[in-house]
C-alpha cells in the first residue's frame, strides 16, 4: 500500500502560561461579595435570585450586584471597583 | 479569570451544555482549576421562582448542592495544582507521519479537520502546487483567528492557508481570494450558540479570471471556484483557529447549511447598480471580497410586484433586529426596482432603513435585543435609549442603513430575491477602504 506525507491543517495556539488562582478566604462571613451580571437575557432576574438566597441563608455575608458596561466585553473598571473594595465575586449566567 | 488575576475569589456559574467548553477554555488560559459551577439550561424563559429553583438544587454537572459548589469554590483551600496553573506547549507539526491513503482520510475525519464530506490529502506536491497562485511566502503570517471572542486567537502562514485550501479541492488560482479570506479575521466557523455562518461575496475582474458563478445558480453547488472557495474558508476557519468541534468549541444549536460553503460572486454585468466593492470605495478594477457574518436567517420572494412594499416590510419586521440582511436581488430584480425609483442600491438601502419597523414590545422580547442593546439603552446611548422609553405599542425603527447591503446575483431565469442575514465585519489585515471588505490584489 502506498504511504502518503501529508501536511498537518492545524493553525499555531498561543503558549500557555500557568496562572495560580487567587487565594481562598476562610469565610465568607463579613466579607463584601460582588454578584456579577453578565447581562444575558434573564441573568439578572438570576442573579436577584442569589442576593436573595445568601440575605436569607447568610445574612453575615454582603452582597453587592454589579453590571458590566455591555455584554462581551472586558470592562476594566468594573474589575478594578471589584478588586478595590470586594473580597470575592460571583460571576453568571448565559442562557 | 482576570478578577483572579487580581487576587479576587471567583466562582464563574454557567448553564450545564457548556460544562466541556469553560472547562477547556480555562484550560487554554492557564487556570484549569478555575471554580466553576453550573445550573440547567435555559436561563432565558425561567421565572424567578425557577431559577430560585436552581439555585436551591444541585449542579447537574457534579450533582453536588449547586451552593456548596459555590461557598467551597470561594473558601476552600487551594491545592498545589491550583497555586501553579497549567503551561504547556500547543505546537503542531508540519507534517503527519505517512500512511495509506484510507488511514489518512480516518485520521482526519476523527480529528475533526473535515466537513465530513471527502477531503484532497493536503500532500507535500499539491500545497507546493497551491502556494504558485500567490507571491506570498509561506511562513508569511496571513492572520489569527478563533471560534469566538473569549477563547484565544490561534495564527496561521501561507503554508497553512494553502493545506486547507487543497484539502477543499480549491486550485492555485483561486488561491488570493482564499487568502484574502483567512486575512479577514472573520471566522466561518463560529461557536456562537446562534449558529452562525459567513457568507463570501467576490467581486472585481477576477470573478471572471477564476471562472466564478454570478448567473443561473450563483448560490447553488454548480460551479468548481463558487464550491471550493467557500469550502476552503470554513476548513480552513475551523482547523486554524483551534477547532469547530460541538460541545466544545462548536456550540450552534441547530447548525447551519450555509457552513457547507457560502461564497458567490455579484453579477456586475447585469446589474443596474453599482458594483457593491465600488459602493465602499474601490475602483471598479480592484479585486475584493466581502466577508458577511450571518446566515441565521433567510427570507425570499418574487418581484417587485404592486404589493411589494408590503412584502418587503413583513420580511424587514421578520428580520433579527440585532443583525441586518444582505438583500441578494436578481438582475431582473434589480431592474425592476429602477423602474421604480431606485436609481442606486442606497435609495433602495434608505427604503428598507425606513420600514424596518417592530412594536417597541416585539422589538425587546427578544433574547439578543435584551443582551447587546439594552445595556446600550440603560446607559443612554441612542437609538437605544429612546427604543426602552417607548410605549410598548410604539412603532420603531430597528435598521440603520448601514445594517443593510445589497448584491446583484443570479441568472434572470426568475424575478427572485432574498433577504440573508450578513453583518459586515472588519478584518485585521489586508484592508482598506470599506470595512469587512478585503483586497484580493493584495494576495496574488
Amino acid at each position: 500500500m502506498t504511504k502518503y506525507t501529508v501536511h498537518d491543517p492545524r493553525g499555531y495556539p498561543p503558549e500557555v502560561t500557568g496562572k495560580r488562582l487567587a487565594p481562598r478566604l476562610e469565610s465568607l462571613d463579613g466579607k463584601i461579595l460582588y454578584l456579577v451580571d453578565c447581562l444575558f437575557d434573564n441573568s439578572e432576574v438570576f442573579m436577584e435570585q442569589l442576593r436573595r438566597w445568601f440575605a436569607e441563608q447568610l445574612p453575615a455575608v454582603t452582597t453587592r450586584i454589579i453590571k458590566p458596561r455591555e455584554s462581551w466585553v472586558d470592562d476594566p473598571d468594573m474589575r478594578k471597583r471589584i478588586a478595590a473594595d470586594g473580597d470575592a465575586a460571583i460571576l453568571g449566567v448565559g442562557l | 479569570m482576570a478578577l483572579e488575576n487580581s487576587g479576587v475569589p471567583t466562582v464563574a456559574v454557567h448553564t450545564h451544555v457548556f460544562a466541556r467548553l469553560v472547562k477547556s477554555v480555562a484550560q487554554a488560559n492557564g487556570m484549569p482549576t478555575t471554580r466553576q459551577a453550573f445550573v440547567l439550561q435555559p436561563i432565558v424563559g425561567k421565572t424567578a421562582a425557577e431559577l430560585r429553583a436552581y439555585i436551591e438544587g444541585d449542579d447537574p454537572v457534579t450533582n453536588r448542592p449547586f451552593m456548596q459548589e459555590i461557598i467551597e469554590g470561594l473558601t476552600q483551600h487551594l491545592t498545589d495544582a491550583d497555586l501553579k496553573g497549567v503551561s504547556f506547549d500547543r505546537s503542531t507539526p508540519r507534517l503527519l507521519e505517512a500512511d495509506t491513503e484510507e488511514n489518512l482520510q480516518e485520521l482526519f475525519m476523527d480529528n475533526h479537520w473535515t466537513d465530513y464530506l471527502p477531503i484532497v490529502l493536503p500532500t507535500e506536491e499539491r500545497v507546493e502546487q497551491m502556494l504558485t497562485g500567490t507571491s506570498h511566502g509561506h511562513d508569511e503570517i496571513v492572520g489569527r483567528l478563533r471560534p469566538t471572542y473569549f477563547r484565544e486567537l490561534w495564527e496561521y502562514t501561507v503554508e497553512k492557508v494553502a493545506v486547507n485550501a487543497v484539502m477543499a479541492g480549491a486550485r492555485p488560482e483561486y488561491f488570493p481570494v482564499i487568502l484574502a479570506l483567512a486575512a479577514s479575521g472573520v471566522t466561518a466557523r463560529s461557536s456562537s450558540t446562534t449558529s452562525w455562518s459567513t457568507i463570501a461575496v467576490v467581486n472585481g475582474p477576477i470573478r471572471n479570471e477564476i471562472g466564478m458563478n454570478s448567473g443561473i445558480g450563483a448560490l447553488g453547488p454548480y460551479n468548481h471556484a463558487n464550491a471550493t472557495i467557500g469550502r476552503a474558508y470554513g476548513l480552513l476557519s475551523q482547523n486554524l483557529q483551534g477547532g469547530s468541534v460541538p460541545g466544545d468549541t462548536y456550540m450552534g444549536s441547530l447548525g447551519n447549511n450555509y457552513n457547507y460553503t457560502a461564497t458567490f460572486a455579484e453579477n456586475e454585468e447585469r446589474s443596474p447598480w453599482e458594483p457593491f466593492h465600488v459602493q465602499h470605495g474601490f475602483e471598479a478594477t480592484d479585486n475584493t471580497v466581502t466577508s458577511f457574518f450571518g446566515g441565521w436567517y433567510t427570507q425570499a420572494g418574487f418581484g417587485p410586484r404592486d404589493t411589494w412594499q408590503e412584502k418587503f416590510r413583513h420580511c424587514l419586521a421578520a428580520c433579527e433586529p440585532f443583525s441586518g440582511p444582505i438583500l441578494v436581488l436578481d438582475p431582473l430584480v434589480a431592474r425592476g426596482f429602477v423602474e421604480r425609483g431606485f436609481a442606486t442600491k442606497q435609495k433602495l438601502i434608505a427604503w428598507c432603513a425606513e420600514n424596518a419597523c417592530l412594536s417597541a414590545r416585539e422589538y425587546w422580547d427578544n433574547q439578543w435585543t435584551q443582551t447587546l442593546h439594552r445595556p446600550h439603552a440603560v446607559a443612554g446611548i441612542e437609538p437605544y435609549a429612546s427604543r426602552l422609553k417607548a410605549a410598548p405599542d410604539e412603532i420603531i425603527q430597528f435598521f440603520e442603513p448601514d445594517q443593510i447591503h445589497v448584491v446583484v446575483a443570479g441568472g434572470e431565469t426568475q424575478g427572485a430575491w432574498k433577504m440573508i442575514n450578513g453583518m459586515l465585519q472588519g478584518g485585521i489585515k489586508g484592508m482598506k477602504r470599506g470595512e469587512g471588505i478585503i483586497s484580493i490584489d493584495e494576495w496574488r
